[in-house]
């Protein structure tokens, strides 16, 4: 998945056009016989192209964002293009320290002239109420947790979803506020109680409960959410969307993935490769991703 | 418009410490020189003060004062030392402990600072507290209060003047229907409240006034008895004219028998260095006397004099 900018310009411009046109013969699976006499370039080809360009972009502007700007410009985008995006608002919320959330707040303000609380009553749905608790947050983020409470909320949390309403999760609001107010520290030692208690996790009890899901894990277990993020990116069937995450997870999270080492070796190798790929010689190769 | 006074020349920091501790040391204390320094010197000053003394002496400047000073002067002099992010801290850490007079003083906090003023509060509140403000909003308010206080103690606002007037008249429509509706603690009301920036929320209570005839506070009076709508009053005057929120806030705690000095201590510390000029001018328009006369009528001591010190007050 990728460009390689500089051999595509160094091949190109110095191909004649005999060369190109012997390019293009060889290229059978972008480029096609036409019955007119010439080689036809093959629409879907172009689409996979551009996507691969646009990522590409993707990849530099957020790299060259400071980190405010890039995240405030994240939520804003994924405001708008609607709830199949919402958990980009929530990665963004959760996974980053309580001073950058700060500084995408203060970004948000500067960029577009509102808070992001105020935009996000765009949002009908009721993940909203959600939403704009999590945005809001500034959580403690020292070491010192009360074990007791960390065990009678996540009774709480547990009560919550399997003796109440599943589908008024979203609605709940002592459940909304555990999640948006304490601090990861105290949220992961409820985590375990959860655990020791129920014998299962809370992310296994919120399957299927989308944002709530992806909260709990984004401040519980981080990695475990951008696993499964990466590795729905690199799947053989993957749509645009999860491949663009592809990109968003790599730039934001470069150095907890190269640190951490808990990325797939699969995905290691693209992080590695990411400007380094050769788009010709796929082509040549007549293999395109 | 600040009332603090600084001298136009102010001695060193050292030398200000030097005069401190002189004021402390022998028998009794030295409140005159306590006043003459701490009553005028901005936040800054006070912050070089309690840094150098501390450096100098081995000791907290507050702690020495906890020592030496008592009831409403001590309580005065330790509130105005702090830094204004930890003066806010304070006071709304000790809000969340007790009953409900003091959702009003988290409200005003989260209502009358600016938005940077508001994130500064709760900085102090993590390395003071350990904790967060919000967790402990959450967790010691209920009810609609909670629905109310926590998205405001949250709130980052945009502070710029721009207005979407469209926006203002379907707000302000929604908020007429709610509460005609008699629904006062519905998402939408504390969402306007909570979310908008203090123009917007502005521009969109002129629109309700001029449609529908009411200003909203008069249309929050339906049962005199609520908590609740008398707080979403109060909020309402905070965001839009904190001055007279203020005032009222003097009004109660001078005019009542006995003086409400927790009230008093706490408006006067917290304006003095932003607006107590203008909440003072309101106070005379209103009550036909200056403020400082009626802190002269209702106080004595050590704590009148730090107030009218505060308070811009002039010896004649």
């Amino acid at each position: 998945i990728g460009v390689d900018e500089k051999s595509l310009i160094s091949i190109l411009t110095n191909s004649n056009e005999e060369h190109k046109r012997s390019l293009r013969k060889g290229s059978s699976k972008l480029f096609i016989e036409d019955e007119n006499g010439f080689e036809r370039w093959d629409q879907s080809s172009i689409k996979i192209l551009k996507h691969q360009f646009n990522r590409f972009r993707d990849a530099v502007v957020l790299s060259l964002l400071h980190p405010w700007e890039r995240d405030a410009r994240l939520i804003e985008k994924a405001i708008r293009k609607g709830p199949k995006h919402y958990n980009v608002i929530v990665e963004t919320a959760c996974t980053r320290s309580s001073d950058q959330l700060l500084g995408a707040r203060k970004a948000y303000h500067s960029l577009f002239h509102h808070s992001i609380e105020e935009h996000l009553t765009h949002i009908k749905g009721r993940e909203r109420k959600l939403l704009v608790a999590l945005v809001s947050a500034y959580r403690y983020e020292g070491t010192g947790v009360n074990e007791d409470v960390a065990k009678s909320e996540a009774q709480i949390l547990y009560e919550a979803i399997n003796n109440g309403d599943k589908n008024k999760l979203l609605d709940h609001e002592d459940a909304i506020m555990i999640l948006a107010t304490r601090s990861k520290q105290h949220l992961q030692a409820l985590y375990r109680h959860y655990n020791q208690s129920y014998d299962k996790t809370l992310a296994q009890d919120l399957e299927g409960e989308g944002i709530l899901k992806d909260t709990v894990e984004c401040l519980c277990t981080p990695q475990t959410y951008f696993t499964r993020v990466l590795e729905a990116a690199v799947k053989e069937d993957a749509d645009e969307e999860s491949k663009r995450a592809l990109t968003r997870v790599i730039v934001t999270q470069k150095e907890q993935l190269v640190k951490e080492g808990f990325v797939p070796n699969k995905i290691q190798d693209i992080l590695l490769g990411l400007n380094k790929d050769f788009m010709l010689a796929s082509i040549a190769s007549g293999d395109i991703k | 418009m600040a009332t603090l006074t600084v001298p136009t020349t102010v001695p060193s920091v050292s030398e200000d410490c030097e005069q401190l501790r002189k004021a402390f040391s022998g028998w009794g204390t030295n409140e005159g020189l306590i006043i003459d320094i701490l009553g005028h010197r901005n936040a800054e000053q006070r912050n070089l003060i309690r840094k150098t003394y501390a450096e100098t002496y081995g000791e907290d400047l507050l702690k020495a004062l906890d020592k030496e000073l008592s009831n409403d002067f001590e309580r005065l002099v330790l509130l105005w030392a702090l830094d204004p992010a930890e003066r806010d801290a304070l006071l709304a850490n000790e809000a969340t402990k007790r009953w409900t007079s003091s959702n009003q003083v988290l409200m005003e906090i989260a209502c009358t600072r600016s938005a940077n003023q508001l994130l500064h509060a709760r900085q102090a509140y993590h390395a003071r507290y350990k904790k967060s403000l919000e967790e402990d909003v959450a967790h010691h308010t209920t009810g609609d209060f909670r629905k109310l206080l926590l998205p405001l103690v949250s709130s980052y606002r945009y502070e710029g003047e721009e207005v979407n007037m469209t926006l203002a008249k379907t707000e302000a429509k929604l908020l007429h229907e709610k509460i005609s509706d008699k629904a006062y603690s519905d998402d939408d009301v504390i969402r306007v409240l909570a979310t908008r920036s203090k123009a917007q929320i502005n521009a969109t209570l002129n629109h309700y006034k001029n449609e529908y005839g009411n200003d909203i506070n008069k249309d929050l009076k339906a049962d005199p008895k609520d908590e609740f709508l008398a707080l979403l009053r109060s909020t309402v005057k905070c965001l839009v004219y904190p001055e007279k929120y203020f005032e009222k806030v003097l009004r109660l705690a001078i005019n009542r028998r006995g003086t409400d000095e927790g009230a008093l201590t706490r408006v006067v510390c917290t304006r003095a260095e932003v607006d107590l000029k203008i909440i003072a001018d309101e106070y005379q328009r209103r009550n036909s006397v200056p403020l400082t006369r009626a802190i002269v009528k209702d106080t004595h001591g050590d704590y009148e004099n730090l107030l009218l010190a505060l308070a811009g007050h002039v010896e004649n």
